[in-house]
């Protein structure tokens, strides 16, 4: 490579770090305050790409940036004070559903005000062109990017040290009980914040419109990167979050300038497990104050006997099913089977282990393609193969595990969510053997489960006696270990539980039984491909697992049920079905911040 | 007196028919709707506008078409559970549709599985109609290695020496680039590839990738992109003068849905194959124009066609076999002659694909939009391989 080329790579990659930062700068924030894992902040970036796009043509580019952005603001200070204000005292992941059912419906708001296809906004007036520099051409709008990440850096920096607004913030994202205890009105913190955050959103989705056109899946793709680089950065440091931004901006950039440009599809969550597996606070962050009053805490593990009994009796109910119900119906039952094993797998692991994982499909398509090739490349019959795949996803978890439970909350989930994406990547690109992107083909069962009705029997015994053996597990000494670890650590080890031994076990058991649910859905289906271990097969899970309510044992069954029933109804009765869906999950969440089998305990103490 | 005859025969009032041809033939449509809405709106237009013509002219057999429709989710594991739903409980009697490779392979499989013909409207991927073929799937556009194949020979014509290639990291992508390099050796041989970037679809960092080809030095490029990477790579190309005195050759990037969003940005010059709905003046796309505008007061797309072009195939199948059977339909559509607005097709027997072919032309600017210029059919009939290696590919 010549010196030229060099130094133009470098601004290259001083520029994709220039509009990262904008984006995670909010998002870092937002999370250092309110503790929201705002899953809807790549959806505030999209708001501000249409409507700066919108406003353009009208008032000009340079006027229509700080309008998108004040507008954007103006909605999530909304959000905040209509919904999320509403469930602060949920648990604290029940937030994360809520700004999950956020992106569903904001992202159908955006379809209809502004249609599918996709808008490139105009070039900025005054900044079209491009410099000469070095014997190459340097687009004249991408320095401007280069000077203004630093520029917001600084004044966010000026306004959180030399304010008294700014010094509260800090206070909240110290200690916000301490705070609250000390007189700060936290409504109007918290308003204000998510305010800001929403605001810096919708900047970076303004000025980004003269690089990249408005378009309805940039949502998730924005959300990730941002996740990845606040991560990386130190949850609620600014100054990480822009150190991480350049880590990645450059990283990137000269991948693809040095001819890997085929690393790009999953390197920034490379580098973030790197960099997590040396720092596991992330470059510049530092160990979370101690929630004071763990919502997770609160409530010990209760499996009353009329809930057992309900159990009992919906499964012998299942088991008639066939007699009674028609093939589609038989067809939909076994993929509520599935997910129900998969959500209380995932439980498992978020319940009595109080780890949340955000990368769970990684042992769901473990399974899956470890059955598949069993079946096409070896010629097991398939019945073999289930029993064998989730011994493979169990393997799968219990390496990554090792480096997962070495972390603590939101970094080890984002350190498992590096993990599935590292999976995945290699799935995708890996043709020889996993058939790169389309995936393995002809994966059906043979004559007992070839019918609908004998898969499903199969289906139904398999996760009826895997999720029996869960729940059962929880009250096992090997659960209660783990419930007594996730309470109290330094107790655990006091009374010599060897905590990371069985928070790691528990990652084992997760991924096997998540690994069992991918092949039984590998063999439903016939097919698999790189998308059952992508981002939102792990989403659904925890969505699941949230719906049902992650402190009950037998909640996530109900809320995989749930979800697999609406999003099958929806999709097929309402047109604008994922705002639908959305809005019924929130109006879930409202009605009932402990889960849908929080309905049970309500309706009981109430008496 | 029980409710439901009383309800049927208020039915039947209601549309006008009587009770024997109230059962219409049922097509199961599924499409990743929510998924790439810019592409499948117009072709939901496209099928809607067909539907309406063949019952406005009595139907088929007597009996009317009727068409479910879902939206697929854009993942094969829902893509299966939708189509199991439109064949067990809408009792569908076709299936088709699907996008995604992966989605369209999906339910090509279970196609093959359940004995149901399947007519994939739009995916793309060689997958589909060689290494993983099969009796019951049909495909209407032409796949990747066709319109690949329809570029090189005027990429060979400039004798260009030094290649650089930019593709979407994923199968299309892929097989777009090895079909390329592999046709453009052969008819030109001692070319060089001297780059080649993969970017993420969806997700090209288009600064570095021009930048990267720019270094190489390249005098003409091949490029797979489409869509917002397609919008990206235009304008940092734009901008950092990447396209002079290059050529550029795109594969679809003259299709409305992906040049439209390039308006005055719209690169001249550069090789694509894609629809020029404007300047196509046939009588049977000026009859299709006509009446697609006069429906949807819009003008149609390359997935307007597509959908189009597809339901009549499957009437003309439903016609020829006077059956609603699946094996009656699938030997129906071998060798079958269908009308489309690019003018008659045949099915052909030996891979299942459709000889649709696209249109060959150069970019150019007019009134600040992009437009197709100097352009010319190919048929897809002319740019297949052998029938041999078709044989070999498909295992039969």
């Amino acid at each position: 490579m010549s010196g030229s080329a060099i130094l133009l790579q470098f601004l290259n990659g001083l520029a994709s770090a220039s509009s990262l930062f904008l984006v995670a700068a909010g998002l870092s924030l937002i999370f250092g305050v309110s503790r929201i894992v705002n899953f809807a902040h790549g959806s505030l970036y999209m708001l501000g790409m249409y409507c700066a796009v919108w406003l353009a043509p009208r008032t000009g580019f340079w006027l229509a940036v700080p309008l998108a952005a004040l507008a954007v603001g103006l909605l999530g200070a909304a959000a905040e004070a209509l919904l999320l204000r509403r469930i602060y005292k949920a648990p604290e992941l029940m937030q994360l559903l809520a700004t999950f059912a956020l992106v569903l419906v904001i992202r159908d708001a955006a379809l209809w005000a502004w249609g599918a296809e996709d808008m490139l906004g105009p070039r900025a007036p005054g900044l079209a062109g491009a410099l000469e520099l070095a014997g190459g051409r340097f687009p004249q709008y991408e320095a401007f990017l280069v000077v203004l990440g630093p520029l917001v850096l600084a004044a966010l920096h000026l306004v959180l040290t030399r304010t008294r607004w700014g010094v509260l913030v800090r206070a909240a994202t110290e200690d916000r009980e301490m705070a609250a205890a000390l007189g700060v009105n936290q409504r109007l913190l918290f308003t204000a914040v998510f305010a800001l955050g929403a605001l810096l959103a919708g900047l970076g989705g303004a000025l980004a419109i003269p690089r990249e056109p408005a378009s309805l899946g940039i949502d998730l793709t924005v959300i990730t990167d941002a996740f990845v680089v606040v991560v990386l950065g130190g949850l609620g440091s600014l100054p990480g979050a822009f150190l991480a931004s350049l880590l990645i901006g450059e990283v990137k950039a000269f991948c693809i300038a040095l001819g890997y440009s085929k690393l790009t599809l999953a390197i920034e969550f490379v580098v973030m497990a790197l960099v997590l597996a040396v720092r596991p606070w992330g470059l510049l962050g530092r160990p979370a104050a101690k929630a004071h009053g763990d919502a997770l805490a609160a409530s010990p593990l209760r499996f009353p006997a009329a809930e057992r009994l309900a159990c009992a009796v919906l499964a012998a109910l299942l088991a008639l099913a066939p007699l009674l119900s028609g093939e589609y119906g038989l067809v939909l039952l076994t993929d509520m089977l599935v997910f129900a094993l998969f959500a209380a797998s995932l439980h498992f692991l978020m319940g009595p282990g109080g780890m949340a994982s955000f990368g769970h499909a990684a042992y769901f398509g473990a399974g899956a393609y470890a059955a598949g090739l069993l079946v096409l490349r070896a010629g097991v019959p398939a019945e073999a193969a289930i029993v064998a795949a989730p011994f493979a996803a169990a393997l799968a978890a219990a390496a990554f595990g090792w480096f997962c439970v070495r972390l603590a909350g939101v970094y080890m989930a984002m350190l498992t969510l590096a993990f599935a994406q590292i999976a995945w990547s290699i799935a995708f690109q890996w043709d020889a053997l996993t058939g790169g992107s389309n995936g393995l083909i002809g994966l059906w069962p043979s004559r007992p489960l070839a019918s609908k009705a004998g898969y499903y029997w199969f289906t139904l015994a398999l996760a009826g006696l895997a999720v029996a053996f869960l729940w059962r597990a929880m009250y096992s000494p090997f659960g209660q270990a783990l419930r007594a670890a996730r309470d109290s650590p330094l107790r655990a080890e006091a009374i010599g539980i060897d905590v990371r031994a069985r928070r790691w076990a528990a990652f084992v058991v997760a991924g096997f039984f998540g690994g069992l649910a991918g092949a039984l859905f590998a063999f439903s289906k016939g097919s698999i491909s790189p998308e059952t271990l992508a981002v939102p097969r792990s989403v659904d899970a925890l969505v699941m697992v949230l719906l049902g309510g992650v402190q009950s044992v037998s909640g996530p069954v109900w809320g995989a049920a749930l979800f697999t029933w609406l999003s099958d109804f929806a999709a097929r009765e309402v047109a604008y079905w994922r705002a639908a869906l959305g809005a019924a999950i929130l109006v879930l969440i409202v009605a009932l911040p402990q889960g849908v089998a929080g309905i049970a305990s309500r309706w009981k103490s109430s008496r | 007196m029980s409710m439901r005859p009383f309800g049927i025969l208020v039915l039947a009032l209601l549309t006008g028919t009587s009770f024997a041809q109230s059962n219409p033939i049922k097509i199961g449509e599924l499409n990743s709707y929510k998924v790439f809405p810019a592409f499948l709106e117009p072709y939901r237009k496209g099928w809607e506008l067909a539907l309406e013509e063949i019952n406005g002219s009595g139907g088929v057999m007597g009996r009317k078409l009727e068409i479910v429709s879902r939206d697929d989710g854009g993942t094969p594991g829902d893509a299966v559970r939708v189509a199991e739903e439109l064949l067990a409980r809408e009792r569908a009697d076709v299936l088709m549709g699907t996008f995604a490779s992966n989605v369209g392979l999906a339910v090509s499989n279970l196609a093959k599985q359940r004995k149901v013909l399947f007519l994939a409207a739009e995916p793309l991927t060689d997958k589909i109609v060689w290494q993983d073929g099969n009796r019951y799937t049909w495909r209407l556009r032409p796949s990747t290695y066709m319109q690949t194949a329809m570029l090189v020979p005027e990429a060979a014509k400039l004798k260009k020496k030094r290649w650089a290639i930019v593709y979407p990291n994923y199968e299309y992508g892929q097989s777009a680039t090895a079909s390329f390099k592999k046709l453009l050796k052969q008819a030109q041989p001692g070319v060089e590839f001297v780059a080649e970037q993969a970017t993420p679809l969806g997700k090209i960092d288009a600064g570095a990738v021009v930048q990267a080809l720019a270094d190489a030095k390249p005098d003409a490029i091949f490029s797979s992109l489409f869509a917002t990477d397609l919008q990206k790579f235009v304008r940092e190309g734009n901008t950092r003068g990447l396209f002079r005195n290059v050529a550029v050759f795109d594969l679809l990037g003259g299709e409305p849905e992906y040049l439209d969003p390039l308006r005055d940005e719209t690169p001249e010059g550069w090789w694509v194959t894609g629809y020029p709905w404007s300047e196509l003046n046939t009588p049977e796309h000026r009859r299709f124009r006509d009446a697609y505008q006069k429906r949807w007061n819009d003008y149609p797309r390359a997935g307007s066609v597509v959908g189009y072009a597809s339901v009549y195939a499957i009437a003309g199948a439903l016609k020829k076999a006077q059956s609603t059977d699946s094996e009656k339909l699938v030997d129906a559509l071998a060798g079958l002659k269908t009308p489309t607005p690019f003018g008659a097709v045949i099915w052909r027997a030996i891979d299942h694909q459709s000889t649709m072919g696209a249109y060959v032309g150069q970019l150019a600017r007019k009134d600040g939009k992009g437009v197709m210029t100097n352009w010319r059919y190919i048929d897809g009939s002319q740019v297949q391989p052998s029938d041999q290696e078709i044989r070999s590919l498909r295992k039969e």
